[in-house]
């Protein structure tokens, strides 16, 4: 048992020993310097680009297909060819049922499993040489535009930020997600 | 800072009249010039006495450079560029590390394999910022001042494209030198923040399951990263190989996640958004997925297999002669450590257990090494890595047989080069 006397000796050892520490090296375990910086709903809105299968960040607006080809001819068909054929950039119609052939073709129609992901690439992405440049009505027509090209809408669907999400792919359900890790 | 220096020594600044330079400055020093002349005097002698001196001993060599170079000897050590698109887009593609050159464990961060989508945005760190949001109590953003200033780990790993001998899968064995083939790895040590940090920071919610990763690239690249990496070893690097990185390699800040496929390590990282599930980017549904044999096609295969190669020799050198040369070659697993690498000389026979330099270092590269006596007959050299949770590297029918004709991802079978008679060593698929 300590006396009073040792207590208040530890006492003054105590104060003397924190006295240096605030000039010390020191090791705050599990304590991070919390360095960033708080930001508004309306600053991350302004940043957020990405779009998830349900369709959450769609912007306002709309396109189809009959809008979108003259945005196509525009913008993409110097590298996409003529109705999406491809070359020199990657060909964005055809190939559907070719994926479990010797000579799988694959493209936005026969391999992409959503039309969200046209959408969120094309605005991020392209044209190549001059990225979001597109309004978001250019972006959902050429969207419709390729989709319509695939078949998989009619020239004159209109694609929103409602529409867009009930597409189905053809190649919806053809992948396996190997996360978390399958045993092989 | 680094101009203020410039303006102190300008001269240095300019490499081609270094030498002239530093020969005024050398004449200008009274003290100098009395040891110069001496030395002069010494070089003359010896030349007098006829000893042996190639022309560079007996010249004052060049002055001091503020960013070292090889070389100029060196020059044909570079890296190999592929282009996808051609001239249309001449920063998307790869580059390939010259691994055929390199020896040991690090690569110079000036031949660090690059895959980019859009090529290198110039990005200015005073105006570039990451925003961590999403499911997250406080959405934050870090200046690259503040990322500088938290506490920082250091640690060594690769980073291999997934479409990293992608090439080896051409209908025929090209004939190139195999960096062209299998170099789209590196091995550096990076320093960085742990991703950890920041997402205590902004406060993850339970629901968080999935990060996504974006780029500040005009592809915005962006992958969805599973929240247990993040939490696991996720860097936010900042430095490779004791300096800022490289604006190939993400400058000012990358993503980097140790053993995973090089392209979830998403540079110039502008955003992360906590999310329930996967954003399906186009990075990871219409490429980086998997075909398999039926059709569908795996997503979300993040670690990169246990893998070998034999550097050198390799496909387009020439052994000059029989007799003794070391084999040597680069092993990795993005599972951990490498616990063996084998040798074979004959197509897989036989095997032989290689010397390893770096296993200590899990999804690190691994150096080893191999005294090999070529006799002068025809052999076939194979390489083969076993891991530390047992994976062994794959032959390449029993990898092949996988997937569908359309896969180019995650190739890690085993490597074989041809020695033929005449010493020439050539591609070949065993």
């Amino acid at each position: 048992m300590f006396t009073s006397k040792q207590i208040h000796i530890v006492g003054i050892v105590v104060i003397a020993a924190a006295a240096l520490a605030a000039c010390a090296v020191q090791s705050p375990a599990g304590k991070p310097p919390a360095l960033g910086t708080a930001v508004s709903a309306e600053e991350v809105a302004r940043w957020d680009i990405s779009i998830p299968p349900s369709g959450a960040g769609l912007p306002k607006g709309s396109g189809s297909a009959r809008q979108g080809l003259k945005v196509y001819e525009e913008k993409c068909q110097y590298c996409h060819g003529v109705k999406g054929a491809g070359k020199p950039a990657d060909a964005l119609a055809g190939g559907i049922g070719s994926l479990a052939t010797a000579k799988p073709v694959r493209t936005v129609g026969s391999y992409w499993p959503y039309a969200t992901t046209l959408f969120d690439y094309t605005r991020r992405a392209m044209p190549i040489t001059n990225p979001l440049s597109l309004t978001d009505d250019e972006v959902y027509a050429v969207t419709a535009y390729v989709l319509f090209l695939n078949g998989i809408v009619g020239e004159d669907t209109q694609m929103n930020a409602q529409s867009l999400p009930l597409v189905k792919m053809p190649n919806r359900d053809g992948f396996i997600s190997d996360w978390p890790v399958r045993p092989r | 800072m680094r101009n203020k220096k410039e303006r102190h020594d300008k001269p240095d600044t300019k490499p081609d009249n270094a030498a002239a330079g530093s020969r005024r400055r050398f004449l200008k020093q009274g003290a100098a010039l009395v040891t110069g002349a001496a030395a002069a005097g010494l070089a003359q002698r010896v030349a007098a006495q006829g000893l042996a001196g190639q022309p560079w001993e007996r010249v004052y060599g060049a002055a001091f450079t503020r960013y070292g170079q090889p070389s100029r000897f060196e020059q044909p050590v570079m890296r190999h560029i592929r282009l996808r698109y051609g001239d249309l887009a001449p920063g998307s593609g790869v580059a390939l590390a010259p691994i055929e050159s390199l020896e040991g464990i690090i690569t110079p961060s000036s031949l660090h394999n690059i895959r980019s989508h859009s090529g290198t945005p110039d990005i200015d760190p005073k105006q570039h910022q990451l925003l961590l949001h999403g499911l997250v109590a406080r959405p934050l953003t870090f200046s690259m001042e503040s990322l500088w200033r938290y506490p920082m780990t250091t640690r060594t790993v690769f980073l291999e494209c997934s479409g990293n001998s992608g090439s080896a899968l051409a209908p025929e064995p090209m004939q190139v030198p195999a960096g062209v083939i299998h170099g789209n790895i590196a091995c550096s040590e990076w320093t960085g923040v742990p991703l950890r940090m920041l997402l205590e920071e902004a406060g993850l919610q339970p629901q968080a399951k999935w990060l996504l990763a974006e780029g500040a690239d005009s592809a915005h690249m962006s992958r969805s990263i599973p929240i247990e990496k993040a939490l696991d070893d996720a860097m936010i690097a900042l430095f490779q190989n004791g300096e800022r990185l490289r604006p190939e390699q993400g400058y000012p800040v990358r993503l980097l996640l140790p053993g995973w496929e090089g392209n979830t390590s998403v540079k110039w990282l502008r955003r992360l958004k906590a999310t329930e599930g996967p954003t399906h980017t186009k990075d990871e549904t219409s490429k980086y997925t998997d075909p398999l044999p039926d059709g569908r096609a795996l997503q979300f295969t993040f670690e990169m297999g246990v893998k070998s190669v034999i550097t050198r020799p390799s496909s387009t050198m020439t052994l000059p002669r029989p007799g003794f040369y070391e084999i040597s070659g680069i092993a990795w697993s993005g599972a951990g450590r490498i616990r063996r690498v084998e040798v074979s000389a004959d197509g897989g026979a036989t095997w032989v257990d290689a010397a390893l330099t770096g296993q200590e270092r899990a999804k690190c590269l691994v150096r080893f090494r191999l005294p090999w006596e070529w006799t002068g007959q025809a052999a076939v050299l194979q390489s083969r890595a076993t891991d530390e949770k047992g994976q062994v590297q794959p032959v390449r029918k029993a990898w092949l047989a996988q997937y569908s004709p359309a896969m180019s991802y995650h190739n890690n079978s085993i490597v074989s080069w041809a020695v033929g008679a005449d010493g020439s060593v050539k591609n070949v698929y065993v």
